[in-house]
């Protein structure tokens, strides 16, 4: 029939709260695009509803959450309510950003499939994306 | 069939979401959403917003968004923005100039890559606009990749074309040319706070002057989309254009010219399967090399190519 069918992996990356530190979040949107997805950017200071509300619009495969404020056991937790109060029960989610290892399980508990701290080769985020997204 | 089109009938902005992606990723479940919903579109008014990268296109569409909710309207808006024609990937970011809008009930944004499509739009970008046309949205605003001269895809998908421009980028031999100026059913000089925005305004006028006597002179309007100026003007020159098509008997026209080249560029894609189909990888892959070599000329291998489709 017409074009084959064409699977893209859809990624969201957002920065929840309210620090402004988006480099990080950019290296890995970008890595990303270059590892072939759709990253669908955000941008800073997004509260849990938009990032929710921005995933289920967008139907992606995967949440990345971004932060460096250290108010994660704060706003994830959220994000994470709010992706279930629409529905949005089956992305992939991961996050990275100033996280203590004490905070590991608490965040595995949530959901979050893996965190990537500072100094994460960028391939092993592109790698962890494909083998976790099933097309 | 699964339940999805049932909830997308009942207005789950979550069902329209997925039958947006099949829609997109051209599965056959996506083809059949499409057959199943296209007796219902037609009822939105598609709005295209072009022009060139960094113009103000996305900033644009929120706010005029932003206009039509405050007059009770709903809107769905699609924003492309382009694939790397190396990975196929892609950064969306058009959502970020709408973040006004994020928990507006009554608006949905959704984000496309343009996947190797040229022109601006992406390969199922009309298929879309029916899907959020069908969902009721009462517009259907398309923005369209960061345009050029030549992108002029646009006119064949929406109704009415908003080609915004910006003081500084050019004088006006650059505005005289062919192109996508000629589509422009509403022009906007965005940015309307910078220098030289009355001289861009006026050189429009002079050339707009020259338009043959008796063909519809599109208004020029000024914006400042950063700060949400001049948008109730130009919601209102937007139902001034629908209201002249419907007057001038151009909207019947318009609707049967979108058809006509949506209906042809499909087939041409089943064509373009089908000879795929009829040759081999390597058949292909040692005609291809013939030409490379310049041993065949290009016509005389596609000529061959389309023959194996007849046999």
């Amino acid at each position: 029939m017409t074009a084959p069918a064409t699977k893209k992996i859809r990624v969201l990356i957002a920065k929840p709260g309210l620090d402004g530190h988006d480099r990080g979040a950019k290296v890995v949107a970008r890595a990303l695009r270059d590892g072939g997805c759709e990253v669908i950017y955000t941008g800073i200071r997004q509260t849990p509803e938009m990032i929710a509300e921005a995933a289920l619009q967008e139907d992606v495969d995967v949440v990345g959450l971004s932060i460096l404020s250290g108010a994660h056991l704060e706003l994830f937790p959220r994000v994470v309510d709010e992706l279930k109060k629409r529905g949005v029960d089956d992305v992939l989610l991961f996050c990275g950003g100033i996280i203590p290892e004490d905070d590991t399980a608490k965040l595995e508990a949530l959901g979050f499939t893996a965190i990537f701290r500072p100094g994460t080769n960028t391939q092993d985020i592109v790698k962890f994306v494909y083998e976790h997204v099933s097309n | 069939m699964d339940d999805i089109l049932e909830r997308f009938l009942r207005g789950e902005r979550r069902a329209l979401a997925r039958v947006i992606s099949r829609v997109e990723n051209q599965t056959p479940e996506g083809r059949e959403y499409v057959r199943a919903l296209f007796p219902r579109s037609g009822r939105a008014h598609t709005i295209g917003v072009t022009g060139g990268a960094g113009s103000g296109k996305s900033t644009l569409t929120g706010a005029l968004a932003a206009e039509y909710r405050r007059r009770g309207r709903t809107v769905g808006i699609v924003a492309v923005d382009p694939s790397s024609p190396f990975t196929q990937g892609a950064i969306l970011g058009d959502r970020i100039r709408m973040q006004d809008l994020a928990l507006d009930e009554g608006v949905y944004v959704r984000s496309m890559a343009s996947r190797g499509a040229l022109g601006g739009l992406a390969p199922t970008i009309d298929d879309v606009v029916a899907v959020m046309d069908a969902f009721g949205f009462d517009y259907v605003l398309i923005e369209t990749v960061g345009a050029g001269q030549d992108e002029v895809e646009i006119a064949g998908t929406a109704l009415t074309t908003i080609l915004v421009n910006n003081p500084g980028t050019g004088d006006d031999i650059q505005a005289m040319k062919a192109g996508i100026i000629e589509i422009a059913d509403i022009l906007v000089v965005n940015k309307a706070d910078h220098p030289g925005a009355d001289v861009l305004v006026s050189q429009l006028q002079a050339l707009l002057a020259l338009a043959p006597a008796g063909s519809r002179r599109p208004p020029i309007l000024k914006t400042t989309a950063i700060r949400g100026e001049g948008f109730g003007a130009l919601a209102d020159a937007v139902a001034e254009h629908r209201a002249y098509l419907e007057s001038s008997g151009g909207l019947a026209e318009q609707r049967a010219q979108d058809a006509r080249h949506q209906v042809l560029s499909i087939a041409r894609a089943i064509l373009l399967e089908q000879i795929r189909a009829a040759t081999p990888a390597e058949e292909l892959e040692a005609l291809v090399l013939r030409v490379a070599s310049r041993e065949l000329d290009p016509h005389s291998a596609a000529e061959l190519l389309a023959a194996a489709v007849r046999r």
